[in-house]
């Protein structure tokens, strides 16, 4: 008996065992590494010697760190709201047609959440190009004159944002969706017999009953887009005057463009932790929503 | 709410016009793709008046896009295999076995949700630097192979495989790898194959990790390497188009062809069971 439970716990150590050496390999130890990183003043490839806080003081003292924080923050507020919004509203719509037609004009909606980073910001750059993008003579139908989009301080961060919630919006309708089709026809049956409005229907009905999907679309935008970097690098690289200059692009320049390896660690701890506090926001949420 | 009133056939045509605006970039793209390169500066044509299909032909000839295709799917089909399997086992022995640990293993996997892997890329180029692997195939697949939420998902479905049926085979003298194998990995193939496709469009669409760990362009992915083509042969829209069609190709096809089980793993992998 005591042989066939040591079996068994050999068999199980081994088929953990991959999954763990690897999780220990590429994961758990670059969250170790990141940290001891930080207290040291390494280049990006070799030893560095313990400074303690050093990194962190000169982290708080860096002008470009506050404008990552703020630009961060910024492009935050401009995508995660919006797109929670938007991917709602394109949700009520879609979810009321039916059949094929349904089918096909989700698959438009939901199309460029498939596509790579590249392939979606060289099609942006193409339509907003200032001379020759289809999308120029709207603008200039708009505001009246044509803008360089993304070398313009007060316009690029917006269209960043833009080009962002077009992509990533098709994962917020899904979710939405979903949500919508578990909420019973009968209650908006019985409460068109009771003679309620669209709006009432809306305001008592749905959005009541979606809140804990849109709470989790809301958390988990919110931690998707504290993690901005593609689009930013592949647009603007931060500038015109680092006016979309990120967290994480000041980890990369720390680190790749001025073999910085202990700073940049410092910077991404930042982030780590962030991003750690986010979720766990995120975790009570979703745990209050199963009770 | 399936009524044929003039307020539905208005919905119905405000969100046909609303879903065809909302993907006119792509149709624009593939548009510009196809026509010659003067008339792409030349006019708006919402057609092309003449069509020309020399981007492709430069895309394929005169790029190393076939390069890159060949880097992205020997890296995505790497990392989707070895995803699989090693969240398979480790998701099958805490979901079925004792041993232990188990429940350390169970939180630690959990918590890892919360860990932003671009955060790690510093420390991870250090480590795969050490072990020799930049702008190798390696390098590229190693840091992508942690998913900790697919471990969750196999667990979640295995504890709903019904008990019976592994007592039966433990009867019939099966081990613990022939029952994985030979009975729950069959009655979850369609798990498999949502999770596999998702895996499969997320590291194929990866930017960051491969961006900095190729500095060759001969060891680039796609979604990488076609930034390249601008840089080097200066803006020609017709033929960056060409190319991020070309780019797109393979993940479109699979969306397309999987689109059930795409929006299944999505749904599982937020923590919603679909």
């Amino acid at each position: 008996m005591r042989l066939k439970s040591r079996n068994r716990t050999v068999t199980a150590l081994l088929l953990i065992a991959p999954f763990v050496i690897c999780y220990l390999v590429v994961f758990a130890y670059p969250v170790y590494k990141m940290f001891a990183m930080s207290f040291t003043n390494a280049p990006l490839i070799g030893e560095g010697e313990w400074i303690g806080l050093d990194n962190y003081i000169r982290m708080f003292e860096h002008k470009l760190f506050y404008t990552s924080v703020y630009n961060t923050l910024y492009f935050v507020l401009l995508t995660v709201v919006p797109n929670t919004l938007i991917g709602l509203g394109i949700a009520m719509m879609v979810v009321r047609l039916k059949g094929w037609i349904q089918a096909g004009i989700l698959v438009l909606f939901f199309m460029p959440y498939i596509l790579p980073v590249t392939v979606v910001t060289q099609i942006w750059q193409w339509v907003l190009d200032q001379q020759f993008g289809v999308a120029q003579p709207l603008i200039e139908a708009i505001i009246g004159r044509r803008i360089s989009v993304f070398r313009d301080p007060v316009w690029a961060m917006p269209m960043v944002a833009l080009v962002t919630i077009w992509w990533t919006n098709g994962f917020n309708v899904l979710l939405f969706i979903s949500a919508l089709r578990n909420i019973p026809d009968d209650y908006y049956e019985a409460a068109s017999l009771d003679g309620a409005s669209r709006l009432q229907q809306f305001r008592r009905i749905t959005w009541p009953l979606l809140w804990p999907v849109t709470a989790l679309v809301l958390t988990l935008q919110l931690i998707l887009q504290l993690k901005i970097f593609d689009q930013i690098y592949l647009m603007t690289q931060g500038g015109p005057f680092n006016s979309t200059y990120v967290l994480l692009q000041l980890v990369y320049r720390e680190a790749f463009g001025r073999n910085q390896g202990g700073y940049a660690s410092a910077v991404a701890v930042a982030l780590f932790v962030i991003i750690v506090a986010v979720s766990v926001l995120q975790y009570q949420l979703l745990k209050a929503r199963g009770k | 709410m399936g009524r044929i009133s003039p307020s539905n056939i208005l919905l119905l045509i405000f969100t046909l016009i609303a879903a065809c605006a909302w993907a006119f970039p792509l149709y624009w793209a593939i548009v510009t793709s196809l026509k010659p390169e003067p008339e792409v500066v030349g006019s708006l044509s919402f057609w092309p008046q003449t069509f020309d299909i020399s981007s492709y032909a430069f895309a394929l000839f005169d790029t190393n896009l076939v390069r890159w295709y060949i880097n992205s799917i020997g890296t995505s089909v790497l990392i989707t295999g070895i995803v699989i399997m090693i969240s398979m086992m480790c998701g099958y022995a805490l979901s079925q076995l004792v041993f232990p640990g188990r429940r350390v293993l169970f939180l630690v996997v959990l918590a890892s949700f919360m860990v932003p892997s671009q955060a790690l890329v510093v420390s991870q180029f250090v480590l795969m630097h050490k072990f020799g692997m930049v702008n190798t195939w390696g390098g590229i697949i190693l840091p992508q192979v942690i998913i900790p939420v697919v471990v969750i998902v196999y667990k979640q479905f295995f504890d709903s495989v019904p008990r019976e049926l592994r007592e039966a085979a433990k009867l019939d003298g099966c081990g613990e790898f022939q029952i994985l194998f030979k009975l729950y990995l069959p009655l979850n193939w369609g798990i498999t194959a949502a999770l596999s496709i998702i895996t499969f469009i997320m590291s194929w669409n990866n930017f960051l990790w491969p961006f900095l760990v190729t500095t060759s362009e001969e060891m680039m992915t796609v979604t990488v390497g076609i930034t390249q083509v601008g840089d080097s042969f200066g803006v020609q829209y017709a033929r960056d188009m060409a190319v991020a069609v070309m780019a797109a190709m393979p993940v479109a096809v699979a969306y397309l062809v999987f689109q059930r089980r795409v929006t299944q793993a999505i749904m599982l992998s937020s923590g919603i069971k679909g």
